[in-house]
């Protein structure tokens, strides 16, 4: 850009280079999410009545309504996010309290690629190693008896836990970054003036560590929400038939029964579940979405 | 006198070097004590181990009277004033203020009215409910005073809180601190590599550099009667002439420097013929004339030609070269500005009184 132009004639030419940078973006959120998102509405509001024939309906919304396996799925799938994304939070915030105020220069990148070497192999690869590490004739089952702590190898794979264990590290990174960053911007003599004024461990973690990372706090815990929610591959795999993961019930709707007006009404109740339970986490800890998505 | 602060024989080592080297100091009831020093002189470390952040090597901090050995910093009779204050930002003032007291679980109507009190005596009545972020740099460090002294400490720490203000407000919340510790009598204990906040805020002021104390007096003392080199050199503007004393005569010294320059001055500590010396003269014992005849009677005479002129208001001066021997001395200009007619490649006479140059044997210094 040539600086002594006039800013009149710069302007339009600014607005199309602005467009012209935007448009992998743009192209991107329109190919992406808007046009099978309106595609998915539409298709959810319809039903069949006969082959090649539909009519406007909310039958697909009043089936999940009506089926308590779909929408008693919907809260399991609701509540065991909630829950990774709190365990995530309590593994994570210490791994991150070490990373951004303990650990100094060498050690501190290491750790950092610590968290990061898990995303080096696929998610299909990772979960297959717990499944290998957790079978009943796995690693860990065979050492327990071999300790003699069981007499014969429990099946560890296809409980809760065991889906909550592999959720919550697939996760545990996304939650670590967005951690040491807002800890590293808190300020060192903010804790030591809190202890010099009389404070304690607690009440400066309470009262000054928490406020101050609380952007980050709920930065992470969105990312993590998210991905535990619409996640696939780690419930179906970990936890087997037992998992009754919401999204499985959407993949069994589009692909084994074929009904996809079916299935994009549940792809809707799950994004209407997610955009929920972020607003109301937002709006319980006073957070606003902006701040939030500054940090993360 | 009661004694707030004793510091007895304190030692702080990283590795071999010694930050903080057998240390002693000890500050009376009431007083303003400053630590001054270079950066890296020690002089954090010293302040981080009298509020306990630190733990000493060897030496025990003594506060009121008692030991603090193994006594945290949220126990100690002590706050601190932070570099850039610390004030919590996630609180308001009210909070920040009342947040000891809450601490040591004090009732809430008692918080508010000691916060209210506190906010008064500093000057920002009925503040509570502002914002950190609304504050002015110079009610900011009141609020971080307050905050500590609304805990009635028996020593209150400050780690250069003037640092990061812009000159004119460091002027005057030099004023206001000076009349903050009168107003409370709290003891404080200040540092500061700023030797102008050193001189104008304390009773007395301890220099420092590497790990020692160099020297502990006044600020007239510091001031007038520098007994280092290493002083004489930091605390205010001086001329440094280093030479060899080619005679000493009762308390006069007369040094030659290698450039042929000759002058006399008074000894401090021993001095004999030969010894590797150095002398400091201040800007503005030098006199300055055009006409070598009008210098005062005493003086030893001088001439030299200006080399520039640094007018800085009441602080100007005027730098010039000796003759003979081309040595640059700094001399402060009168403040009637008879001589802001000067111009550069001018030769002036000067001199000065061999009573008010001060000469120290550089070797018992050198490490």
């Amino acid at each position: 850009m040539l600086p002594e132009r006039s800013g009149a004639l710069a302007a339009p030419r600014g607005r199309l280079a602005l467009l012209l940078l935007l448009a992998p973006a743009l192209v991107w959120l329109a190919g992406l999410i808007v046009i099978p998102h309106i595609e998915l509405a539409t298709l959810s509001l319809r039903a069949r009545i006969a082959p090649r024939m539909y009519e406007p309906s909310l039958a697909q919304y009043r089936t999940f309504f009506e089926e308590p396996l779909y929408w008693h799925t919907f809260v399991r799938t609701a509540a065991m996010s909630i829950l990774a994304t709190a365990c995530t939070l309590l593994i994570a915030f210490p791994a991150a309290w070490y990373i951004a105020k303990i650990a100094r220069g060498r050690s501190k990148a290491t750790l950092f690629f610590l968290c990061l070497i898990p995303f080096w192999v696929s998610e299909a690869v990772r979960t297959l190693g717990w499944m290998i590490l957790l079978r009943e004739s796995g690693v860990l089952p065979r050492a327990l008896v071999a300790l003699g702590v069981t007499a014969t190898p429990v099946e560890m794979l296809y409980h809760d836990a065991t889906i909550l264990v592999g959720l919550v590290y697939t996760s545990l990174l996304f939650m670590v970054v967005p951690l040491v960053s807002a800890l590293e911007s808190l300020d060192d003599s903010l804790v030591e003036a809190a202890y010099d004024l009389g404070g304690n461990g607690p009440s400066i973690l309470r009262q000054i560590v928490i406020p101050h990372a609380a952007p980050g706090i709920a930065a992470g815990c969105i990312v993590v929400f998210m991905l535990t929610l619409g996640n696939y591959l780690t419930p179906t795999l970990l936890g087997g038939k037992n998992s009754l993961w919401f999204t499985e019930q959407i993949y069994t709707q589009f692909i084994t029964r074929f009904n996809w007006e079916q299935g994009a009404a549940f792809g809707f109740l799950l994004l209407l579940l997610s955009t929920a339970i972020v607003g109301l986490g937002l709006a319980l800890t006073g957070q606003k979405l902006g701040d939030v998505m500054r940090r993360a | 006198m009661q004694q707030d602060l004793e510091v007895d024989g304190v030692t702080k080592r990283y590795g071999a070097h010694a930050a903080v080297d057998a240390l002693s100091l000890s500050v009376a009831h009431g007083s303003f004590f400053s630590i001054l020093g270079p950066s890296g002189c020690g002089k954090t470390t010293l302040l981080r181990m009298i509020a306990g952040f630190i733990a000493p090597d060897e030496g025990d901090v003594r506060i009121g009277g008692k030991s603090m050995r193994g006594v945290l910093p949220n126990r100690r009779p002590v706050n601190m004033v932070f570099q850039h204050l610390a004030l919590f930002p996630m609180m308001t003032v009210g909070e920040n203020v009342g947040y000891g007291l809450a601490r040591r679980g004090a009732a809430r109507a008692e918080i508010a009215t000691r916060v209210d009190a506190m906010l008064k005596r500093v000057g920002l009545p009925g503040a509570q409910d502002k914002r950190v972020d609304q504050l002015s740099g110079g009610q900011r460090q009141r609020v971080a005073i307050a905050r500590s002294l609304v805990l009635e400490p028996t020593l209150l720490l400050l780690d250069e809180p003037l640092g990061a203000l812009d000159l004119k407000l460091r002027e005057h919340m030099k004023i206001e601190l000076k009349q903050l510790q009168a107003d409370f009598g709290t003891t404080f204990v200040y540092i500061t590599h700023d030797q102008s906040e050193a001189l104008v805020l304390s009773d007395h002021v301890a220099v420092m550099n590497a790990g020692r104390f160099e020297q502990v007096g006044t600020p007239q003392e510091l001031y007038y009667a520098p007994r280092t080199p290493f002083v004489a050199g930091f605390v205010g503007a001086n001329n440094r002439v280093a030479g060899r004393a080619v005679r000493v005569d009762g308390n006069e010294v007369t040094l030659a420097t290698g450039g042929g320059l000759a002058l006399r001055a008074r000894v401090s500590g021993a001095i004999a013929a030969g010894d590797a010396v150095e002398a400091f003269v201040r800007p503005e014992v030098i006199d300055l004339a055009r006409d070598p005849a009008l210098l005062p009677a005493p003086a030893q005479r001088f001439s030299g030609q200006v080399e520039s002129l640094l007018f800085d208001g009441a602080n100007s001066a005027v730098l010039l070269r000796e003759s003979a021997s081309r040595a640059e001395i700094r001399i402060a200009l009168p403040q009637t500005g008879r001589f802001a007619d000067l111009t550069p490649g001018e030769t002036v006479a000067f001199g000065f009184d061999a009573t008010r140059a001060i000469c120290f044997r550089t070797d018992a210094h050198a490490a």
